[in-house]
């Protein structure tokens, strides 16, 4: 097998009527962090699901780790980890446990997974905690007790569903540190997220997702590069959607107004212009920054909600 | 989705899950299967079968002894695969956690029918031992129960799990208990002979599983061969089978769509 690790499609998947995956394709090579971006509804949990063989498309392919899914899914999932959306522990074994017995899924003696345990206990930061029951964890230890349970037959390939929803930015950050590890030892990544600061610092590439379709691919910087102006100033204040209307437009290259906030798209150029506009403004505050990922990922979706 | 069943051995990594939380309580949970049976077993075999003559040729605690025997197996493989499946199927989210690692929905079915099964069958088996204790057992033929005690349990672990597979939530499992559950009870021997009721309610009978099993068991546990074992023994295999495939399909319908 050469270098690449998944390879996704032309992939479709309907559920009642509704085509929730239309056509989704991309390649995920060996040692790369690959992230799925996407508002909710957007298809990425059904694509995981697929690429594990827990769902079957209605169209498309799969090939995992080298293997046809969902024909031979079973064994692909043999060199896989899943890190869930959902903590789905098991609340009646303890830590070490919980660990033991996933490993026997794999087919692990219980010697090997045993000699496993301290350094997956280390990694995961839960050292000291064999014995302890589930029900004393926090939510930051659960999920790392979850990185640990994925990492247990020691996979070549991660797959992580919204791994940091829910944390606190401590737990958040131990987490991107230890995924950062991950692929530094040479472990391959894939992610769903709908934080853009998790996918802009994780992942060498991403897709952008809206409506089961890819409608973005590419590093973040190159997404960035090739999306959106550079430069983004945001206007705030009561007068602000007035401002916007009137003067704003005639400023900005592009202007999106949400709420009391308008977002001003820039070349770098016009920057200094708009910021002495704007000095003679003294009603509206104002946040200059360079642009980011998430003004990309709104761009694309839009702003409404998607729930 | 009716493809024939895809057995492999990592079934028994899910028993053995199911068994390992089984063993951290196990004293209890033996206690708790037992009492509940044996409360009804001494309080309606004396109270009641003080009142009557023999029944069956024996004793009347003597014939509840048998029954129970084969309800409680019944009670024991139901709850396991109605309440503890849903549990782990629903609500704990365990079987989506050994989905994501090479384990198949077959392999994690085949597992909670093997486990429930076994369990019904510990639930009987103490049973068996406690009426032996007392002397209600004739010989040790009775040991021949235990292989039909384990075939109760696969089939009513089987039906159990078709009811979770379908089930929204645990008040579900009410409808399975009070209208399936509890007139096979009664219309099964187990309190009193099935020749009791009118012919057209035991044509009914015949069709219950249960029935089937309390036939088996009564006579081995008063020395004798059952009579026509071979069918009884078929409806009990058949149900077994039949209804673990249906659970099957029915569940890779609610999780692998």
């Amino acid at each position: 097998m050469a270098s690449e690790v998944l390879r996704v499609t032309a992939l479709r998947k309907s559920y009642a009527g509704r085509e929730v995956v239309a056509g989704v394709g991309f390649t995920l090579e060996a040692g790369e962090c690959y992230g799925l971006l996407g508002p909710n509804g957007a298809g990425k949990t059904t694509i995981l699901r697929t690429c594990l063989g827990l769902t079957f498309a209605s169209a498309g392919s799969v090939t995992l780790l080298g293997l046809p899914v969902p024909a031979q899914a079973r064994a692909a999932r043999m060199r896989v980890g899943v890190v869930p959306q959902f903590d789905n522990l098991d609340p009646d074994f303890t830590v070490a446990e919980n660990l033991l017995v996933f490993g026997r899924y794999f087919g692990l003696a219980d010697r090997t997974t045993q000699s496993r345990i301290p350094d997956l206990l280390d990694f995961a930061g839960l050292t000291g905690k064999e014995s302890a029951k589930l029900s004393t964890l926090s939510g930051g230890m659960k999920r790392r007790l979850t990185l640990a349970r994925a990492l247990v037959n020691d996979p070549d390939l991660l797959l992580l569903d919204e791994p940091t929803t829910g944390l606190d930015p401590q737990a958040r950050h131990l987490i991107w540190e230890r995924l950062k590890r991950l692929l530094a030892a040479g472990k391959t990544i894939l992610l769903t997220t709908h934080f853009m600061d998790e996918a802009e610092r994780l992942c060498h590439r991403l897709a952008i997702l809206d409506a089961g379709r890819i409608i973005a691919e590419g590093s973040p910087r190159a997404l960035i590069a090739a999306e959106i102006e550079p430069q983004v100033v945001e206007v705030y204040g009561e007068d602000a959607p007035r401002w916007a209307q009137s003067e704003g437009k005639a400023q900005a290259r592009r202007l999106e107004l949400s709420g009391e906030t308008a977002f001003c798209y820039l070349q770098d150029d016009a920057v200094a212009a708009l910021l002495s506009h704007l000095d003679r403004q003294p009603q509206l505050r104002r946040l200059h920054r360079p642009a980011n990922l998430e003004d990309v990922f709104l761009k694309l979706t839009g702003r409404e909600l998607r729930d | 989705m009716l493809a024939f069943p895809q057995f492999s051995l990592r079934a028994i990594a899910v028993w053995r899950r199911n068994f390992l939380v089984w063993r951290k309580l196990a004293l209890p949970s033996v206690l708790g299967n037992l009492a509940d049976p044996m409360i009804y077993l001494f309080g309606l075999g004396y109270g009641l079968g003080g009142l009557l003559p023999a029944v069956g040729g024996v004793t009347y605690i003597q014939f509840l002894a048998a029954g129970t025997v084969c309800s409680s197996t019944m009670n024991a493989a139901s709850f396991e695969a109605l309440y503890s499946g849903f549990s782990r199927m629903h609500v704990q989210k365990t079987w989506d956690a050994i989905l994501n690692a090479p384990v198949s929905l077959d392999d994690v079915v085949t597992g909670e029918w093997l486990w429930a099964a076994a369990k019904a069958t510990l639930s009987g088996a103490a049973i068996l031992v406690v009426i032996s204790a007392l002397g209600f057992v004739a010989s040790p033929l009775a040991l021949l129960a235990l292989p039909v005690i384990f075939l109760t349990g696969l089939a009513f672990a089987g039906l159990g799990l078709i009811v979770t597979a379908l089930a929204t939530s645990y008040d579900f499992f009410m409808y399975y208990f009070t209208l399936l559950i509890t007139p096979m009870v009664l219309l099964s021997g187990v309190f009193f002979p099935i020749e009791q009721l009118p012919p057209a309610v035991q044509a009914i009978a015949g069709a219950l599983p249960l029935a089937h099993a309390v036939r088996l068991v009564r006579p081995l546990l008063m020395g004798q061969l059952p009579a026509d074992m071979a069918l009884h023994l078929l409806v009990l295999v058949a149900t077994a089978m039949f209804s673990f495939w249906l659970a099957l399909i029915l569940t890779r319908r609610r999780l692998l769509s």
